[in-house]
């Protein structure tokens, strides 16, 4: 690891490796924080889980293949995705069955992880603890470009569709009344989080990327109750995360930068929960909460 | 992983169980999994029938950096595994269920406290600066090196739960099926669910030290749902999810004996497998004795 010690701040800038990351991170967090908005919103976090599954398992079946991990992350991704959303959010599978489907998923990543660590010499399982907890240090220039690139596309799409989501979020049978196709928008909505999920787990990996589409967008639904307030502020909160992990990790390089955003961000959450809970106590509940409701 | 010299598969079945159970490891690698199958086969089947596998989810995913934990300090991983799980355990059992916030949120904290929790398992491996081949074996499971020792931890520990199991194992089968009536027959109800998940707590720790604490699911969650199609009664149901459990398990040791794959491949696929074929399985019997119901009916109304 390179070590810090007695560079400043100011030094930060002239790492390569540390601008990429802030790059990509910027796209990332952006990305992540504004579909976990909706994610929270639609009480999808358990696709989200799932969909987490997937991306290991897709990654390491096409490093076990000799593929690019990229291509095998966003190829499972989005595919399970939209398969979860045509399936349908009416018919919802119980925990049991997606738990079991996803158990077995993951123990078919275990069996091409251990194909790609026979095949490959040299390499000892540290692919899949990167795809398992992100490399964000790790990234190209080329990488981190294509990972921010990819980042304000699902920004531009995600903030496109914002409004008649959020409304087919809300009010479901109202919205297709008013004639939003809100089946359509389900499936497609379930397609970006899959592009989400490939795009997160560069950075903070497969296991931790529902961290970062659960605890921004809660600590937002938490800090304000109007919509788009918290919209904009999930985004700005998951953006702020990467970046502080990144910096905590560049000053104390012992601490890994996705356990560094993991931390922001659950204190984030713990912060706002603590914070909402005194404002309530102050302020008669009925009045604050009447727009969700 | 393990090389020897006459460790190949032969089609005897004699000689393939001889050549299973030549090397210690191997014995005590099957006491192990038996033992775990037993317990986490039978708490499971409350666990379905209780609706709570998120919970016994989220614990699995604490006994990562309860392991990792224990040996960046340096005292055994069984501590750990079991330390956190019970305090975890503890912790659910303590949070009160969320009510006017409603669900949406609630998902949103469990989705954060599990992947800080895995976090917090990789900071500690990261610290540890010990191979990377650990943070797999954790999280997926390694049937190698198992001690005399855990052997007899996990028998006793396991004796323990099932002990605790089969004393309140009436009061709790009431309290899941109808938890209003059962309080108003005077059951405990709540105090029964902080038992429970204690319980839960102590099987998921002893599981994943074979299944790993991502693959938990295969023998927690899997053999206790195909029961659960297959038989609504009691007993029977609990006695099938042993059955499986075990099954699977054996299957996947020899498995990944004999092939030098991971168990936790051989485990969640025989288990997923056995998931799928009972439900086609109930599905088809199920069509075969409506018709045989129906066919009767149809001649017997005058038209």
């Amino acid at each position: 690891m390179i070590r810090a010690a007695g560079t400043g701040l100011f030094e930060l800038f002239e790492h390569p490796f540390v601008r990429h990351a802030l790059l990509a991170g910027t796209g990332i967090g952006a990305a992540t924080g504004l579909v976990g908005y909706f994610v929270v919103l639609r009480a999808q976090v358990f696709s989200g889980d799932a969909l987490s599954h997937v991306a290991f398992t897709g990654a390491l079946a096409a490093l076990a293949f000799g593929a690019d991990a990229r291509l095998g992350l966003f190829v499972a991704t989005i595919a399970v995705g939209l398969g979860l959303g045509v399936l349908g959010p009416r018919g919802r599978p119980d925990d049991v069955v997606i738990g079991s489907v996803f158990t077995w998923i993951l123990g078919l990543g275990v069996l091409f992880l251990a194909v790609f660590t026979t095949s490959s010499s040299g390499a000892n399982g540290a692919g899949s603890v990167n795809v398992l907890f992100g490399s964000i240090f790790g990234l190209s220039a080329s990488q981190a470009a294509t990972a921010a690139w990819i980042g304000l596309g699902v920004v531009v799409v995600v903030v496109a569709v914002a409004r008649p989501l959020v409304f087919a979020s809300l009010d479901e049978p109202v919205a297709a009344a008013r004639g939003i196709p809100v089946r359509l928008l389900g499936i497609a909505f379930l397609g970006l989080v899959g592009v989400c999920a490939a795009e997160a787990t560069q950075a903070v990996g497969a296991l931790l990327l529902l961290g970062l589409l659960a605890a921004p967008a809660g600590a937002a639904q938490r800090l304000t109750y109007r919509p788009f307030a918290a919209f904009w502020l999930s985004g700005a909160l998951a953006v702020l995360a990467v970046w502080v992990g990144v910096l905590v990790s560049y000053l104390a390089p012992d601490v890994p930068p996705s356990f560094g955003t993991m931390a922001v961000a659950t204190a984030m959450f713990a912060g706002a929960l603590g914070w909402s809970a005194v404002r309530d106590r102050r302020r008669p509940a009925g009045r604050v909460r009447n727009f969700t409701g | 992983m393990v090389m020897l010299a006459d460790g190949g598969f032969t089609w005897d079945p004699v000689e393939d169980v001889r050549r299973l159970l030549e090397f210690h490891f191997m014995v005590n690698a099957f006491r192990a999994g038996t033992i775990v199958a037993v317990v986490a086969g039978v708490i499971g089947w409350f666990m379905v029938l209780r609706r709570q596998t998120f919970a016994g989810h989220t614990l699995s995913i604490v006994a990562f950096p309860g392991a990792a934990g224990a040996t960046l300090v340096g005292v055994s991983p069984l501590l750990g595994y079991f330390g956190f799980c019970i305090a975890a355990a503890l912790a659910i059992a303590g949070v009160p269920r969320a009510g006017a916030r409603g669900t949406s949120e609630e998902s949103a904290v469990v989705g954060t406290v599990q992947a800080f929790a895995l976090a917090c398992g990789f900071l500690f491996v990261t610290l540890y600066g010990g191979l990377l081949d650990s943070v797999n074996s954790l999280l997926f499971g390694s049937f190698l090196g198992i001690t005399d020792t855990q052997v007899a931890t996990l028998l006793f520990v396991g004796a323990a739960a099932l002990g605790v199991i089969v004393l309140v194992g009436r009061p709790l089968l009431f309290a899941s099926l109808d938890p209003d009536v059962a309080a108003a027959h005077g059951v405990p109800v709540r105090l029964l669910s902080v038992v429970f998940l204690v319980v839960l707590g102590v099987a998921v720790a002893e599981a994943s030290q074979i299944t790993g604490a991502l693959l938990v699911f295969a023998l927690l969650v899997v053999p206790p749902a195909t029961a659960q199609v297959v038989t609504p009664r009691p007993l029977l149901g609990l006695g099938l999810s042993v059955a499986i459990g075990m099954l699977v398990t054996w299957l996947g040791l020899a498995c990944s004996y004999f092939s030098d794959q991971p168990i936790g491949f051989f485990v969640t696929t025989f288990a997923f497998a056995g998931y799928l074929l009972a439900q086609v399985g109930t599905r088809v019997a199920g069509r075969f004795r409506a018709r045989g119901a129906r066919t009767p009916l149809h001649t017997g109304i005058p038209a």
